[in-house]
């Protein structure tokens, strides 16, 4: 009954395992499944599990049995172990001896049949010794002596492909290593042309103490600072990581951002611009100019001597007697005060009525007089100070004068004080049509020049004292005046708008020259007594030295002040020049001018003068040298007035 | 435009910021690339265009016989696959062979990079084999020639500087560990870096090894070999990769092509260099000699590594300095001897406790091995037990010039650099320095006082002045009191102004370079003293801890 079988299931189920042997069972009862090689896992939700020969369900055993019950049955049951399922019927089957039997060869890997004799004796049907006789006596094919149209077919389509070039023979090998000696014969003078400027990348910087794993403690950052750090931008970063502790080299992690590095390093290299600079490799202290020591340059106002108070607004301006012994100031509290230099006294007070802009001592000794610019005058008053026959004879100088006959056209009205006006000193009033910034006098004393804040070509005028005569000299505007001066030895008269500082020859009546300042707004003015220098300050806080011999451009601009000039001032005989300005300091600078016309003037700041408190924004408004002495005056915002000696 | 990016890593063209900004920008001064005109026309005219152009040919052609499905065609092709070779590039761009050292650092780092990828994905498996092959061939020469110089360990990878031929080597790996590969990198750019360096490092090795006569592609020596061969080999890998694993196990020699000769070190003869003093002669052979000494640093020892610890770059360091080192037979293939190897003379542990100990040799933790090789001497043991709290590990990289940030642990090592006691001499200079230290503060202290104390004076003269001159009545003279005048100070004081009036007569580019350096020592200063500051309370902080702990074990 066996042996027929046994090839069935060999054929079913190629590797069969004692378990899932589909064998059918007892002979006595065939319940044979029809349903065929089919998944069993189809039947999972129905109550049979196939149809028997006669077409009948066959119904799945009731299973009842569990854990319990299959324990039972194995201890129970001897023949437990030669018991299996059949899928097809979901009946036990009990093996029987053969059947065993053969599971056993089976799994030796031996054939199921016993009687089967693998190692039978072989037959030499076609040996290898070549016979008389063929084997089988079948004439040869046609195909084997025609040549194959097919094959010719396709051959002479390779061929006509090799022909078109569309096939390329097979490469040969290349059977040079891939790695040999590239620089064996290496010229280190071979280099390209695109070699030269050549810029070869920057190495990576190399990693400092906070990159340690165990970095010492100062290098690991604190609260305050990782927050920092989390907040900056990550290119703004001063480093690219945290720095972290970690207490053993197994604690440490891996760094997540290896790879975006490398990658930033490779865009580096490919995308950014390479160029050589120049590191400045010097040492600060030799960028500091050479300069001769300011000991070496004395005398000059190292320190605040005497503070002239009185005064209860801003002091606009200042002057010096020729003889230095007396001083005037000109304040916004509409006054005007003269003060002895050395005690620092006022001696006298003198009320004008209106802000004074200007004051200018005339730089005649034997004359004693002062011009003062309030509003729309200029007064030109006596102290009465000093020497009596001095200002005696200047009252007699004024007195002498004789109305021409002819009534001369005049931009201005001459007229002589009022008695009143007289007893306080004022002996002559030039009435201008428009509010008179500044006055200044001519060296020999008896011409001066107002400057007029007007548009027109009205805005400077010259008048002469002793003919009581004004005229404009200008027949046209060359824009805003800021202020002017005459040169103290040649008829020169500079006037100084915004930007430029035009000198003219007033003999010839000509433009001479035109200084371009570099500056936005010209403040002051002053020129060397030497008359071939001369200094601008300005609004934008900037000191022009021009040397008019050498070019209309400045020599040199200083920078010293932090806030605009106010003011600027040479001294008459020693080569000092000094600067107010807005942040309250008055800066002594030493300007050497050579009588040799190829040695350039030499220029050295030598003091700081502080002292002035800024009030409204405004620090010095004035600054002034005594004619004689090393001596500076400074008028301030804060209503006094200083000389540092 | 991959094409021209391509070109232009290979050939190694970069943009150029051109002069005048708005002039080539048609006015506008927006962020814009600019390369040169004849960089441009120089890649043209570089024959591997013509290469590229020939492989996307065949890419196409290859596209189209596997969608007709012609397989004998898509053989055809893949035998006359067209390929390229980047020899010509390399000569070009490193015309001499040094100018190839300078710029193996990112060839190097790319290469151990690349080399720690997986083998599936971010790029070519040959790539990434290449690339460990090269690196492994690169160790193997480093320490055949034993010229490793510094090793750091930071929080990123391990840094390694070696010497080759006089110029400085650093490169960087990255630790043993699995990446997490980030979205926002372009591997396509990191490629094709990449198949430039391998090229660049394959004959950098090739004339590095025969600069040392030996084999390349190299070969393991001899005797090792065969004690190698028959044990191990056969069972952990396949026969291809097990050459590449012993090589990379680093725990073999080299094979040479002549065979060395014992006395080897053939000694210099020495040539006065014109010019040069007898002193810096002297200098120079004490320099020689201590970098000799340096390379036999661990000569004679024999390391274990324990398994927790990295093998790969504690094996190469030891082998570097010329000491012997294994490991666990199951940890990699190449241990050349057991744990219970009497002959051990220290161990490298990183757990915190050893659970059996053997006698006669040292437990260690590897920060030790770097420590030492950084301060060129073995240095003392104790610190480094396992268990025990590690002292800094400090960059051997930062050549702290004068004013810059000291940390004690440098001052200590240098210390005993020279020869001192570390232990007495060294912790008294961190005192002196610390009262040093002290004494500026207070100095500077000083000088602010007396600056402000000055003005106060000026100021009540001032005053005393202003009353003087509104009040004249009430004079009244008062014993004149001498004022001692310090003359230093005012000789300082006076220079300091000229000096400030000098800085006033600078010219304008000048004054700005002279703040621009002046902002910048301050900066220094000021991050040094922080630093310092920072320390300072550190240190206070853990002695308090200290008191308190041992107050706590007294109570």
């Amino acid at each position: 009954l066996l042996t027929p079988l046994a090839p069935i299931s060999a054929k079913r189920r190629p590797l069969p395992s004692p378990q899932t042997d589909p064998l059918p069972s007892a002979p006595l009862q065939d319940i044979r499944n029809t349903v065929g090689n089919i998944p069993m896992e189809w039947y999972q939700d129905f109550p049979h599990i196939g149809y028997n020969l006669e077409g009948k369900r066959i119904y799945k055993p009731i299973r009842n049995k569990d854990e319990l019950d299959m324990f039972l049955e194995k201890m129970e049951n001897p023949d437990y172990w030669r018991t299996v399922q059949d899928k097809m019927t979901g009946a036990d089957i009990k093996l029987t001896d053969e059947q065993v039997e053969l599971v056993h060869r089976l799994q030796k890997g031996q054939f199921g049949d016993v009687h089967f004799n693998p190692y039978e004796p072989a037959v030499d049907f076609f040996t290898h010794e070549v016979m008389i006789h063929p084997v089988t006596n079948r004439p040869a094919d046609k195909r084997s002596f025609i040549p194959s149209l097919i094959e010719k077919e396709k051959v002479s389509k390779l061929v006509h492909a090799i022909k078109m070039g569309w096939i390329k023979p097979r490469k040969p090998k290349d059977d040079t290593p891939t790695y040999y000696d590239l620089w064996a014969h290496e010229d280190p003078n071979s280099i390209l042309g695109r070699h030269k400027m050549h810029v070869p990348a920057p190495k990576m910087k190399l990693p400092g103490h906070e990159e340690s794993y165990n970095p010492p403690p100062e290098y690991l950052l604190s609260e305050e600072e990782k927050l920092a750090w989390e907040q900056q931008e990550p290119a703004e970063r001063k480093l690219n990581f945290v720095p972290q502790q970690y207490r053993c080299l197994r604690a440490v992690p891996a760094y997540s951002r290896f790879i975006h590095e490398r990658f930033e390093r490779c865009l580096d290299l490919y995308l950014c611009p390479r160029q050589r600079k120049m590191r400045v490799n010097v040492d600060p202290e030799d960028l500091i100019p050479k300069l001769p020591k300011p000991r070496d340059l004395q005398p000059f106002p190292t320190t605040q001597a005497l503070v002239y108070r009185g005064h209860t607004s801003l002091v606009r301006c200042l002057s010096v007697s020729p003889s230095g012994q007396w001083l005037v100031s000109g304040s916004d509290d509409c006054t005007v005060r003269f003060w002895e230099v050395c005690t620092a006294r006022c001696l006298k007070t003198l009320p004008v009525g209106g802000v004074v802009k200007s004051v200018a001592w005339n730089p005649n000794p034997t004359v004693c007089l002062v011009a003062v610019c309030v509003e729309q005058s200029v007064l030109l008053v006596n102290p009465c100070l000093g020497d009596k026959l001095l200002y005696g004879a200047t009252d007699q100088l004024l007195e002498s004068y004789e109305a021409p006959e002819e009534e001369r056209v005049q931009p201005v009205q001459w007229a002589t004080a009022t008695v009143e006006e007289h007893s306080k000193g004022v002996r002559l009033v030039v009435q201008h049509s428009k509010a008179v910034k500044q006055v200044t006098w001519h060296g020999k004393g008896d011409y001066f020049a107002s400057v007029v804040s007007d548009n027109s070509n009205m805005q400077v005028l010259i008048h002469q004292t002793s003919k009581r005569w004004s005229q404009n000299p200008f027949r046209k505007s060359k824009g805003l005046v800021q202020c002017v001066l005459f040169h103290p030895i040649r008829p020169y008269f500079f006037v100084a708008t915004q930007r430029y500082v035009r000198v003219y020859n007033l003999l010839k009546q000509e433009l001479t020259k035109k200084l371009m300042t570099n500056c936005k707004w010209v403040s002051s003015m002053a020129v060397h007594p030497g008359g071939d220098n001369v200094i601008c300050g300005s609004y934008d806080s900037k000191l022009a030295w021009f040397d008019l011999d050498l070019s209309t451009r400045p020599y040199q601009l200083l920078r010293h002040h932090k806030k605009a000039l106010r003011s600027v001032a040479f001294h008459k005989r020693y080569p000092l020049f000094a600067s107010g300005s807005d942040d309250g300091t008055v800066i002594v600078c030493h300007g050497m001018v050579y009588n040799d016309l190829l040695q350039n003037p030499l220029l050295v700041p030598v003091k700081v003068l502080k002292g002035h408190v800024t009030t409204l924004d405004l620090g010095v408004l004035d600054v002034l040298f005594h004619p004689t002495q090393p001596w500076v005056f400074s008028s301030g915002a804060d209503g006094t007035v200083r000389l540092y000696t | 435009a991959t094409v021209t990016r391509r070109l232009c890593i290979l050939k190694g063209i970069y943009p150029h910021e051109p002069k005048h900004k708005k002039k080539v920008n048609k006015g506008s001064t927006a962020a814009r690339t600019f390369y040169l005109l004849k960089d441009i026309k120089f890649l043209l005219h570089e024959p591997i265009v013509n290469k590229f152009r020939e492989y996307k040919v065949f890419v196409r052609k290859l596209r189209k016989a596997y969608g007709k499905s012609e397989w004998s065609t898509v053989d055809r092709l893949k035998d006359n696959k067209p390929s390229y070779k980047l020899d010509h590039i390399v000569k070009e761009r490193y015309p001499t062979f040094v100018d190839a050292l300078r710029d193996l650092d990112d060839a190097l780092s790319m290469c151990f990079l690349f080399s720690t990828f997986p083998r599936t994905g971010k790029c070519h498996v040959q790539t990434i084999q290449l690339c460990r092959r090269l690196a492994v061939e690169f160790l193997n020469y480093v320490i055949a020639s034993r010229s490793l110089r510094k090793v750091f360990l930071s929080i990123k990878g391990i840094y390694y500087q070696a010497e080759v031929l006089g110029q400085p080597i650093t490169w960087i790996t990255p630790y043993t560990f699995a990446h997490d590969h980030p979205t926002d990198v372009d591997y396509r750019v990191m490629a094709t870096f990449t198949e430039f360096y391998t090229t660049l490092l394959g004959f950098v090795n090739f004339r590095l090894y025969h600069s040392l006569n030996l084999l390349y592609p190299p070969k393991i020596d001899g005797q090792a070999d065969v004690e190698l061969k028959p044990t191990e080999g056969k069972e952990y890998a396949m026969d291809s990769e097990s050459y590449l694993e012993r090589l990379s196990a680093l725990s073999a020699s080299l094979a040479r092509v002549v065979a060395p000769t014992h006395d080897d070190e053939v000694e210099m003869d020495e040539f006065p260099v014109e010019g040069e003093t007898a002193e810096q002669m002297d200098a120079r052979r004490k320099e020689q000699e201590a970098l000799e000494k340096h390379k036999k640093l661990f000569e004679g020892l024999r390391f274990f590594l324990n398994r927790e610890v990295p093998r790969e770059p504690l094996a190469f360091i030891i082998r570097c300095f010329g000491g012997q080192v294994s490991w666990d037979k199951s940890l990699c293939i190449g241990a050349t001897y057991d744990v219970s190897d009497p002959s051990i003379t220290h161990q490298i542990v990183d757990r915190p406790r050893v659970e059996r100990q053997v006698v006669g040799r040292y437990y260690l933790q590897p920060q030790w091995v770097f420590d030492s090789v950084n301060a060129k001497l073995c240095l003392p043991v104790a610190d480094y037990f396992p268990g025990v709290l590690l002292p800094p590990h400090l960059s051997p990289f930062v050549t702290e010039q004068e004013g810059d940030y000291i940390p004690p642990e440098k001052l200590k090592l240098l210390a005993m650099q020279r020869g001192e006691n570390p232990d007495e001499e060294s912790e008294g200079e961190d005192e002196e320095e610390e009262e040093e230290e002290d004494d500026n503060d207070k100095e500077d202290e000083e000088e602010g006082d007396e600056s402000e104390k000055e003005e106060e004076m000026k100021l009540k003269k001032m005053e005393e002045q202003k009353t003087q001159t509104n009040k004249v009545l009430p004079v009244k003279v008062t014993a004149g009191k001498l004022r001692l005048e310090d003359r230093q100070r005012l000789e300082q004081e006076q220079q300091s102004e000229e000096k400030r009036l000098a800085i006033m007569m600078m010219k304008k580019r000048e004054k700005y370079l002279y703040k621009k350096i002046m902002f910048g020592k301050k900066r220094k200063v000021r991050e040094a003293n922080k630093l310092a500051a920072k320390r300072k309370a550190h240190d206070t902080a853990v002695k308090e801890e200290r008191k308190k702990s041992k107050k706590a074990q007294q109570a």
